[in-house]
Formats: C-alpha cells, sequence, structure tokens
C-alpha cells in the first residue's frame, strides 16, 4: 500500500517546517553543517514520523526501534527533530554549539535522549547498528535498526567491514540507508575518491540493493516497505539526494557542507525553502 | 636537503597556525622533492589545499580513509619520498592508529604526521573530535619524535625540523588560531631541547602547545601581583623528552605544574611526572588537564578556562602549590 495523501502531505508539512527549524538551528549556533542535513532530512523524517516506533517519553525504551546516524555531522539536522518530538526541548537548539551545552555538532548519547549512538568519527555507525541488530535477534526482540550513512563516508574501509558482517549474518533486520548527495568536504565524491559503480559494490557485498530518491515520501515508502519484509538478503537503499536540499544557493555546492549563516542569509535561506515546498508539493500532488 | 624559511610575525598574523603549516611546508617543498602530502578528504579543515595549488603531482587525497592513509604513507616512504599527512588529531592518534603503529613507527618510517584540531580546539564538535589523548598514545610510539608547537612559528620550525630529522614524527596543532608567544622563529628552536621563556626561581611551569602563552600570561601575573618568580618552560617537545631542563628546574625552584590541553594522564604531565620521580629529588608538583575526563562542548577558550588550563588556572593552582612546604625533613605530614 502507497501513502495515502494526507500522509504524504503530512510528511511534507513536516519536512518543510524541519528545514525552516534546522536553518534557525545553524543561525543561532553561528555556523553548521547544513548541507550534509538538508539531503539527510526527509529519509529522517520518513523514519521518525512514520516507521519508526519510539516512545519520546521513554527514551530508553527497550523494545524501541533503533536509528543510528551514522554521519554523526548531520547531528543539526536530527536535533530539531529530538526537539519536534519531544525527546529535548525546543529552546534547547538556541544552545547548539555554545560552551556547556549538551548540544555539539556531534549528537551524543551520554548527553541527549533519543540519540541511540555518540557518532561523528566516521564510518563506525554501521558496524553499531548492526550490533544492535544482532542483539534484537540475540534477545529475541523485534525492533529494527536504521542506519544513515554519507556517501563520501563510505571511504572508510570500516564501512564495508560491517557491510560483509551484515550479508554475512543475513542481518535483514537492519535498513541501510545511504545518503548519496554526491558530496563531501573538498568536493565531489567521484573527483575525491571514485565511488561508483556504487550500489554494484553494495550487490557484490550481498545486499539486495534500491536506488531511489532520497527526497521523495513515497519512493522512500516504498524501499523501506520492501526493506522491512526482506528475509534472505539485507537491504541498502541508495538515496539520491542533493546537498544543500531546499535552498537554492547551496543546492549541489560543496562550500555548504559546513557553512556560517547570518540573519540576512538566514532569510534568504527561509525565503527559498517556501519557494521549494510550493514547487514540491505541486509536483508531487500532496 | 631542506635550505630554510623563515617568516616574521608580521607576515604571518593574519594565518591561523595550520596555514603557517600549509604555507612553511610549501615553501620547503620547494626545495626539496622528496616530500609529497596525503589527506583524507581534509584539504580544506587542515589548510594543506594550498600546497595541493602549488604541487597538483605531490598531493593525494584518499578521501575520508585513514587507515589507507597512513599505510600508504608507509609504503611511500619505504620508498624514499617524505609523506606528510594532514589530518586531524584524533583521527591520527585513535582513527588510523594500528597502521601508524606497525607501519609507520615500528618500521621507523621518515612519515610525518601533522595532526591538527587537537586538545580541545575543535570544542563545539564534541568527544569525536576532541583529542586529549593523543601525546599519551604518541608518546608510547618507540621511535616516535612527538612535538606540540606552541604557535605558528613554531609549528613552521617544527615543520622544518621534522624534515631534517630521519624518521617519524608527530606535530600536534591547533584549530585556528593560537595566541602568539614567539615574536620570530630565530630563537634556537631544537627537537628535544625545551625553550626557558621566563626565568624564576620560586617555580616551574612547564607547558606545551596553547597552555605556554597561558603560563606566561600567569608567570607575568603571578609576579605583578603576589611577587612570585616563575620560571617558564616551553616543552615543546615532548618525545624526547628534555630531562636536563626539567632536573634543572626541579633542583633550582622545587615546584612544578605542567599545563596542557591534554589529559592529564600520560602526557606532558606524565612524562615529566617520570623524569622528577627518577631523578630522586623532591618536588611539589601538580598536573593541570583534563582530570581524566572527557571534555565538556564548547569554544576552545571556554574550554581551557573549564579545565583550569588557562591563565587563572595556573595562577590558582600556582598559589596552592607555593603554600607546600618542601623542605627536607622527616615530617611526611606535609608532603604531597
Ligand atoms: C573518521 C573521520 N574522518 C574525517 C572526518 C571529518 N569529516 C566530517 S564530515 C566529512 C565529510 C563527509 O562526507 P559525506 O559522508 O559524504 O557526508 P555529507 O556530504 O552527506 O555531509 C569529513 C571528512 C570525520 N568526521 N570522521
Amino acid at each position: 500500500m502507497g501513502l495515502s495523501k494526507e500522509e504524504l502531505a503530512r510528511l511534507e508539512t513536516k519536512a518543510h517546517d524541519l528545514r525552516h527549524s534546522i536553518v534557525n538551528t545553524v543561525l543561532f549556533a553561528g555556523s553548521g553543517h547544513i548541507g550534509g542535513a538538508l539531503s539527510a532530512l526527509d529519509i529522517m523524517v520518513m523514519l521518525y514520523y512514520h516507521f519508526m516506533n519510539h516512545k519520546p517519553g521513554d527514551p530508553h525504551w527497550e523494545d524501541r526501534d533503533r536509528f543510528v546516524l551514522s554521519k554523526g555531522h548531520a547531528g543539526i539536522g536530527f536535533a530539531s527533530i529530538l526537539a519536534d518530538l519531544g525527546y529535548i526541548e525546543k529552546e534547547q537548539l538556541k544552545t547548539f554549539n555554545l560552551t556547556g551545552s549538551k548540544l555539539g555538532i556531534h549528537l551524543d548519547s551520554n548527553r541527549i535522549p533519543g540519540v541511540d549512538a555518540s557518532t561523528g568519527s566516521l564510518g563506525h555507525g554501521l558496524s553499531i547498528a548492526l550490533g544492535m541488530a544482532l542483539a534484537a535477534r540475540q534477545l529475541k526482540k523485534n525492533y529494527r535498526t536504521f542506519c544513515i550513512l554519507g556517501d563520501g563516508e563510505c571511504d572508510e574501509g570500516s564501512v564495508w567491514e560491517a557491510a560483509m558482517a551484515i550479508s554475512h549474518f543475513r542481518a535483514t533486520n537492519l535498513v541501510t540507508f545511504i545518503d548519496r548527495n554526491q558530496y563531501m568536504i573538498d568536493g565531489n565524491t567521484e573527483e575525491v575518491m571514485k565511488l561508483e559503480p556504487f550500489a554494484e559494490k553494495w550487490r557484490a557485498f550481498g545486499f539486495d540493493t534500491l536506488i531511489i530518491n532520497g527526497h521523495s515520501f513515497n519512493e522512500l515508502h516504498t524501499a523501506i516497505e520492501h526493506a522491512l519484509v526482506a528475509s534472505e538478503k539485507p537491504v541498502a537503499i541508495v538515496c539520491n539526494t542533493v546537498k544543500g536540499c531546499g535552498v537554492n544557493f547551496m543546492e549541489g555546492n560543496y562550500k555548504w557542507h559546513y557553512g556560517a549563516i547570518n540573519e540576512d542569509v538566514a532569510e534568504q535561506c527561509h525565503r527559498s525553502l517556501d519557494q521549494y515546498y510550493e514547487k514540491r508539493v505541486q509536483e508531487k500532488g500532496a | 636537503m631542506a635550505g630554510g624559511i623563515s617568516y616574521t610575525v608580521d607576515e604571518t598574523t593574519k594565518l591561523s597556525t595550520a596555514e603557517v603549516y600549509a604555507k612553511a611546508l610549501s615553501d620547503l617543498a620547494l626545495q626539496d622533492p622528496r616530500i609529497v602530502v596525503l589527506t583524507s578528504d581534509l584539504a580544506k579543515s587542515t589548510k594543506i589545499g594550498v600546497f595541493e595549488e602549488r604541487f597538483p603531482d605531490r598531493f593525494y587525497n584518499v578521501g575520508i580513509a585513514e587507515q589507507n592513509m597512513f599505510g600508504i604513507a608507509s609504503g611511500m616512504a619505504k620508498c624514499g619520498l617524505i609523506p606528510f599527512t594532514s589530518c586531524f588529531a584524533v583521527f591520527t592518534a585513535c582513527r588510523g592508529l594500528d597502521q601508524v603503529h606497525t607501519d609507520i613507527c615500528y618500521q621507523n618510517l621518515n612519515v610525518k604526521m601533522i595532526a591538527s584540531h587537537a586538545g580541545t580546539s575543535f570544542g563545539q564538535a564534541g568527544t569525536t573530535h576532541h583529542s586529549t589523548e593523543d601525546i599519551a598514545i604518541m608518546r608510547s610510539m618507540a621511535n616516535l619524535t612527538v612535538i606540540v608547537p606552541a604557535d605558528g612559528l613554531e609549528t613552521a620550525n617544527a615543520v622544518k625540523a621534522a624534515i631534517e630529522l630521519n624518521g617519524p614524527v608527530y606535530i600536534r596543532i591547533n584549530r585556528g588560531f593560537d595566541q602568539i608567544v614567539n615574536d620570530g622563529m630565530d630563537y634556537g628552536f631544537q627537537i628535544g631541547k625545551a625553550v626557558q621563556l621566563m626565568d624564576g626561581t620560586d617555580l616551574t611551569i612547564i607547558a606545551c602547545g596553547s597552555g605556554v602563552f597561558q603560563a606566561v600570561q600567569a608567570a607575568r601575573e603571578l609576579a605583578f601581583s603576589d611577587g612570585i618568580k616563575a620560571r617558564v618552560l616551553n616543552l615543546h617537545t615532548i618525545k624526547p623528552i628534555d630531562r636536563e631542563a626539567i632536573m634543572k628546574a626541579v633542583q633550582e625552584t622545587r615546584r612544578i605544574i605542567t599545563v596542557e590541553d591534554h589529559t592529564i594522564i600520560g602526557g606532558l604531565g606524565g612524562a615529566v611526572a617520570e623524569i622528577i620521580a627518577e631523578g630522586g629529588k623532591a618536588c611539589a608538583f601538580r598536573r593541570l588537564g583534563l582530570q581524566d575526563a572527557f571534555s565538556p562542548i564548547g569554544l576552545h577558550e571556554d574550554l581551557m578556562s573549564y579545565h583550569k588550563i588557562d591563565a587563572n588556572g595556573i595562577i590558582e593552582t600556582t598559589r596552592a602549590l607555593m603554600k607546600l612546604d618542601f623542605e627536607e625533613d622527616d615530617n611526611w605530614e606535609d608532603e604531597v
């Protein structure tokens, strides 16, 4: 079953609000990893607002679905979701990056309820996620584990060690997303360190690999539904995304991997996001 | 062989420490064709991108793959090149450590590791990016020289000295700008030799990296407000350590404080403690640094103050230390 019109509209509005919240948080912090936060956002929205079983009031609930943001620098996007869901106070976003704050660039599971793993050192998350998935099997629990990797992050050999082990252990209760936004810090992934043929690599490692538009809730929905019933091969979802998605002057510009914004720039971001939303709901018929 | 570089403070005030490193290395590379640079998607962040502009065919960006980078550097060094790796400190001393240990240090290869964003200098990024154990880790590697420059010009000196030395070197620098300690490059920088920045007889503050400027500030303030004469040693080389300067300080001042943007376990403070303990002379001793803890999140300067490794923290500890009595007596009650 596809997404209902109402559900699609709800997700679109949510993503739109959260994009504004990300811009505001970057403004509070003075700077931030805005590009990669905006590219990964729709995947996180799809998970947190539609698929995942979780209880903001009980962040340590044993049966919750687990989420590992392996590309931890997108924490500034994840934080807006946690604030919206009530894991943390919305006001806390105003302290992002400030001395003594619990919220720094990379969200820390020791400090922030709702964060399942302290990430930030790239190439760790998928192994941690696999551990969670294997624990579910061991403990006879039905929770699922979701992990989002950056594409540049996949340069790390440890990602492929985890990939090999996921298919070896047939951890089909783990869904791997790759935010394929084509950029890392120093430039385009194909220029810095060629990843292509990328999906083929995941296939060769034993994954049922889907390639989708990571900004389409319909495509995300179908892919995740498919992944959740997998029983033979674990599923990897290569999400084609746009770094800086929604802000026209940031889109596809790797200089906005990490950037500083002031009130004026924030204003431009907000305007651009509104236009983006209009266009998106028209095109997608939400 | 590397010839020379000479920069003035004026030429470098507008450059962050990493920018001075990148400039120095690029200038020296002009004189030594063996120098190559490797980075792991950190050309922009570690400022070494300028080297790529000047020597595109001597520059290798391996992507986000530190272990791979250190392995490649090892192979290059085995074949006569002088590879400089340009990476964050935490990803050098932790993420790539097995390769650093076995492929570089054990085989005593001529790899120079420039480790940026050290200590809490990337404070806002949190624990995954703080590097507060790296001195301890790297100091324990046989064959490795460990240098923690206090500012940009000292970094330039360290880079130059590292090229002249045959063997692996770890140079630990901060993100952003350091306060200026040295007003030029000609102050006799020598690997393994501490630089005495102030003389004094009441106590010695031994510091490295960002602690050095704070130590000088503290010593000035202490002289002014308390009449305490503090000696300040910039112990820029943690290994090989300047045993002589440390023991001289013990004998002549009997009170020692170490200051580092690093855990007090195993780093500068640990290294100095080993020398003092084996030296057999009693002295009052305190290590300032992270007190066996991970750091909170925040701006570097705020975290320096939180961890009491800024001038105020040093002054506070000095005052406490001056109250302790270390006469040679049989009374162990007051010994610490
Ligand atoms: C082990 C490690 N090395 C280096 C870094 C520094 N770093 C932070 S983000 C980044 C680029 C990440 O690129 P990608 O995974 O494509 O993320 P995205 O473009 O989606 O933001 C790098 C190199 C890090 N956080 N961890």
